[in-house]
């Protein structure tokens, strides 16, 4: 019998943390509360480190119970839940990239926030995000990893508004929200149908019983829409299509924010959940299409998004759902521990872009738009190196680590179907294009800044008149020299199938469809080539377009003419939303709920109560005249009605 | 030989007589009188159904009757005074702070 | 027979009277009616056998509080009745009403007490027999009714006493 591993002590510091900084927060110094928050957040990364040095030694999968929580009916059909938590090797995973990353985004953010207002709620609010998070991924049963759920986007909302007084800051979080609460809804019904199905939602209990049914090879059964709804969560969550929406606007938030939530972990959420529930995918190969086509589309579509955006975050935000696509579309050609690989290197490169971006954006005074950016490699050296580390990961260039995960994912998609091979090697492409692009344009040529005094549109990070740009604080750099190490070697734990092994006992790999013959070694190298290539071809093109003659992407601009208006304006996807569905709901909330029940039923009743109570009382008070004579007549009146109603009960 | 009935009607007359009077009159003197009235009339029905009983108990609550009406009418009339003396009036409808 | 003759006599002189009463405009018309409401009921009284409490009609009823009603009528000057608008609802529902409640009341007893005939004189009521009663079974009533007379001539006093008029101020301090 293993020793208790106190798994709850990892999401509690956090909460811990939280709760001092939120109650007592406004009444500390910078650096208690940074010291606060800093301590409990890496005590969290320490506990997980402690986990994985004991990990060898313990019975997976290893499950924790904390306390009793719901006991619903009785009988066999009993409905309960406890507060328990599950451990096995993907949630080891996700617990050292949550801490971890999370831990060098909280020191980042000492430094990034210190002129900051509302110093000790953005820890808090930081902190609270990691306890979800991690309650999220320690989670036993569905109901558990569903509080987790509601709570990252609850600290999203909170974090994405932290400047709530900014209109746009406010709405970009209210967004959020709502579009993930939608995505919740389908979540909910899942959990539904399973609670009819199965009974529980405890991960053990539910798999287990799945796993004795067999699997659904046509139709829309019972798991196939399981697995349809928990999609739909995902792609709330995860921001796939059509619930990517509010990815973009919720760069209004402070960069760091965008680094932890909306890059390295809350997004990838949905992943983990789509990974965690492959038992029920597995049967449901129809849902998995779907999720592999979803995956693939949306790859593709943020992608050819992201190559004609100006905000430095913006050109993020649209590659983080690229990359989510392409962890959706693994999960979908039943390759999960690619898509947790793919994951795992992504959070550190797309965290350390965020995060250098941050720092190119605090260099510079505030100032996001790239067009007025250019040869900060001079200014900002260490920025600029780390930022170059992250940017040939993400491109997929060879040995760093997005190559290696990238690959993996490609491969796999080529044995599933080769047209996802072929669409995720467009994206990679098009992917290495923006990326180098943004290089180019960032830190290459000439400096664009000097005329324009820098005041940052959504990051109000700039100081008046600032000069020369400079490098930041190293508080702020060393999280982003770790990140580049990772993002440089992160990739070599795949060398070999070793990452694949290593998760092999969660996912039962092989059990699944298809893929069930490796690749010969000779196809495997013609894909490494051809992807690699892809990669280089786009660093070329980058090249050529933005350093070598930056007059020609205005020309191209002008010659696609409305095809280009389309991609810089999104699709105008946002407008269409806007007028299919905000619009008719907004209008028939105002007419119906409001002014037809709100007022005319509901506040009609009230009123019309009080109204009537009115008129009786004033038809009433006649009674009341003060004349003595119209009193006897009430009295001989209300006598006679008394004496013939006890004759009659006496004649009875 | 007279039936108590015909007693009973000559009651009922007068205790109706005295609720109208009551209830008709403005002068407030007026309407006290019928208040004697009414009581007159039941006086009128306790002595006969004494009388159809044989219990005297009857006419000794007749005793009592006229000794309270008594008593009322001398404090009712007090009243009357005291009313007078600051309404100036005796008709009961102006009689009337009391309305809303 | 003399009986029924005497009987019908008196209770159309005592209905009389009551309608006077009603009809009348000046109170002291009134009152007057009232007075022969009263001494036509003493004698219904003793028809049937009540002479104490006939007697004690006449002399209480129509020898003291008739009187006090006169002297009050006198005292307050009181006129003729004008006629003021008063109240609807006395007219409208008082008075059917009052007249539905007596008939009801009627019409109970008198099915109730069958036909039962009473002879003339038919319960003697003696002073004696009276006294006894009073003196024996209705003891305590008796004497609450004496309390009962002592407050409502102290309230009669104090109520309709004449209000004190403040000291006309003299001259002189002192």
């Amino acid at each position: 019998m293993t020793p208790s591993l106190h798994l709850w002590l990892i999401p509690a510091l956090p909460l811990l943390g939280a709760a001092i900084n939120g109650f007592f927060g406004r009444r500390f110094s910078r650096q208690a509360v940074s010291g606060v928050a800093l301590t409990f957040a890496g005590a969290a990364f320490l506990m997980a480190l402690y986990v994985a040095a004991r990990f060898s030694s313990l019975e997976l999968p290893y499950t924790e119970f904390l306390a009793h929580w719901i006991r619903s009916g009785s009988g066999p059909h009993m409905f309960v839940a406890e507060f328990e938590f599950y451990l096995d090797q993907l949630t080891l995973v996700m617990l050292l990239v949550v801490t971890g990353v999370g831990f060098l985004i909280h020191i980042y953010s000492v430094g990034y926030m210190w002129e900051e207002g509302g110093f000790y709620r953005f820890f808090a609010y930081l902190n609270l995000f990691m306890f979800f998070m991690l309650t999220l991924v320690l989670a036993g049963n569905y109901l558990q990893m569903f509080i987790g759920w509601e709570g990252v986007g609850l600290a999203s909302y909170l974090l994405i508004g932290f400047w709530f007084t900014k209109d746009s800051a406010a709405s970009a979080g209210k967004k959020a929200f709502i579009v993930n609460r939608i995505g919740d809804f389908g979540f909910l019904i899942a959990l539904f149908l399973l609670i009819k199905h199965f009974g529980s939602l405890n991960f053990g209990q539910v798999f287990t019983s799945i796993s004795q049914k067999p699997g659904e090879s046509t139709g829309f059964g019972l798991l196939t829409s399981i697995g349809l709804l928990l999609m739909v969560g995902a792609a709330g969550k995860s921001a796939q299509i059509p619930l990517y929406v509010w990815l973009p606007d919720a760069m209004e938030g402070p960069t760091p924010v965008s680094a932890l939530i909306h890059a390295a972990t809350m997004v990838t959420a949905g992943v983990y959940m789509v990974a965690r529930s492959h038992v029920i995918f597995d049967r449901a190969p129809n849902a998995l299409t779907v999720v592999a086509i979803i995956g693939t589309l949306t790859a593709l579509f943020a992608a050819t998004i992201g190559i004609a955006q100006t905000d430095i975050k913006k050109v993020l935000a649209y590659s983080t759902v690229s990359q989510l696509g392409y962890m959706f579309m693994a999960c979908g050609v039943a390759a999960y521990s690619a898509g947790i690989f793919h994951l795992m290197t992504h959070a550190f490169f797309k965290g350390l872009l965020f995060l250098g971006a941050g720092s190119v954006i605090h260099a510079v005074g505030g100032e996001q738009d790239m067009r007025k950016m250019g040869g900060l490699r001079q200014y900002i050296p260490i920025t600029f190196i780390t930022m170059s580390v992250a940017t040939f990961a993400i491109a997929g260039i060879w040995p760093f680590a997005g190559f290696f995960s990238k690959d993996e994912i490609l491969a796999r998609a080529y044995q599933a179907n080769p047209a996802y091979w072929f669409i995720g090697v467009t994206t990679a492409f098009i992917t290495s294009f923006y990326m180098f692009r943004l290089w180019y344009m960032t830190f290459w040529g000439d400096y664009r800044g000097r005329d324009s005094a820098g005041h940052g549109h959504a990051d109000p990070h700039g100081h008046q008149g600032h000069g020369d740009p400079h490098e930041s604080p190293m508080v702020m750099l060393v999280p982003l020299m770790i990140l580049a190490v990772l993002s440089f070697t992160g990739g070599w734990v795949g060398i070999g199938g070793r990452f694949e092994h290593f998760l092999a006992p969660v996912f039962g790999e092989g059990a699944s469809t298809g893929a069930t013959e490796a690749l010969s070694h000779g196809t495997e190298i013609i894909l490494v080539t051809i992807s690699l290539s892809a990669a280089v071809l786009g660093w070329i093109l980058a090249y050529q377009l933005y350093l070598k003659r930056p007059e020609l992407p205005q020309k191209i601009a002008d010659m696609l003419g409305g095809l280009y208006q389309a991609v810089v304006h999104k699709y105008y996807i946002d407008e269409i939303y806007a007028t299919l569905f905000v619009k008719p709901l907004v209008d028939g909330s105002t007419r119906i709920l409001w002014h037809g029940v709100d007022q005319g039923v509901i506040d009609a009743a009230v009123n019309d109560a009080a109204d009537g109570a009115r008129h009786v009382s004033d038809a009433a008070r006649h009674m009341q005249s003060g004349n003595l004579r119209s009193y006897a007549g009430w009295v001989a009146a209300g006598g006679a009605v008394v004496i013939a109603y006890m004759i009659w009960m006496g004649v009875r | 030989m007279v039936p108590i009935s015909y007693y009973l009607i000559l009651s009922g007359i007068l205790f109706a007589c005295g609720v109208i009077g009551f209830l008709i009159k403005r002068n407030i003197i007026t309407i006290f009188m019928s208040i004697e009235l009414m009581l007159n009339g039941v006086n009128l029905s306790f002595v006969a159904f004494a009388a159809q009983w044989g219990h005297l108990s009857g006419q000794i609550f007749v005793f009592f009757v006229m000794v309270v009406a008594a008593a009322e009418t001398a404090v009712g009339l007090a009243i009357i005074i005291a009313v007078f003396r600051t309404r100036e009036t005796l008709n009961v409808d102006q009689v009337n702070l009391l309305k809303l | 027979m003399l009986h029924l003759v005497l009987f019908l006599v008196f209770a159309a002189i005592c209905v009389a009277g009551a309608v006077n009463l009603l009809v009348q405009k000046h109170p002291i018309s009134s009152a007057l009616s009232l007075v022969v409401v009263m001494a036509s009921l003493a004698v219904e009284y003793l028809l049937l056998g009540a002479e104490f409490v006939a007697a004690v009609q006449v002399i209480v009823y129509a020898g003291a509080v008739m009187v006090l009603f006169v002297f009050v009528i006198m005292l307050l000057n009181a006129g003729e009745e004008e006629t003021t608008k008063g109240s609807r609802v006395a007219l409208v529902l008082g008075v059917p009403g009052a007249l539905a409640g007596g008939l009801l009341v009627a019409w109970v007893l008198i099915r109730h007490s069958g036909d039962t005939a009473l002879s003339l004189g038919a319960l003697p009521g003696y002073p004696k027999t009276i006294g006894w009663l009073l003196f024996h079974e209705f003891l305590l009533p008796f004497e609450v009714t004496s309390i009962l007379v002592l407050i409502a001539i102290l309230g009669a006093v104090f109520l309709a006493a004449k209000p004190e008029t403040p000291p006309a101020p003299t001259g002189r301090k002192g």
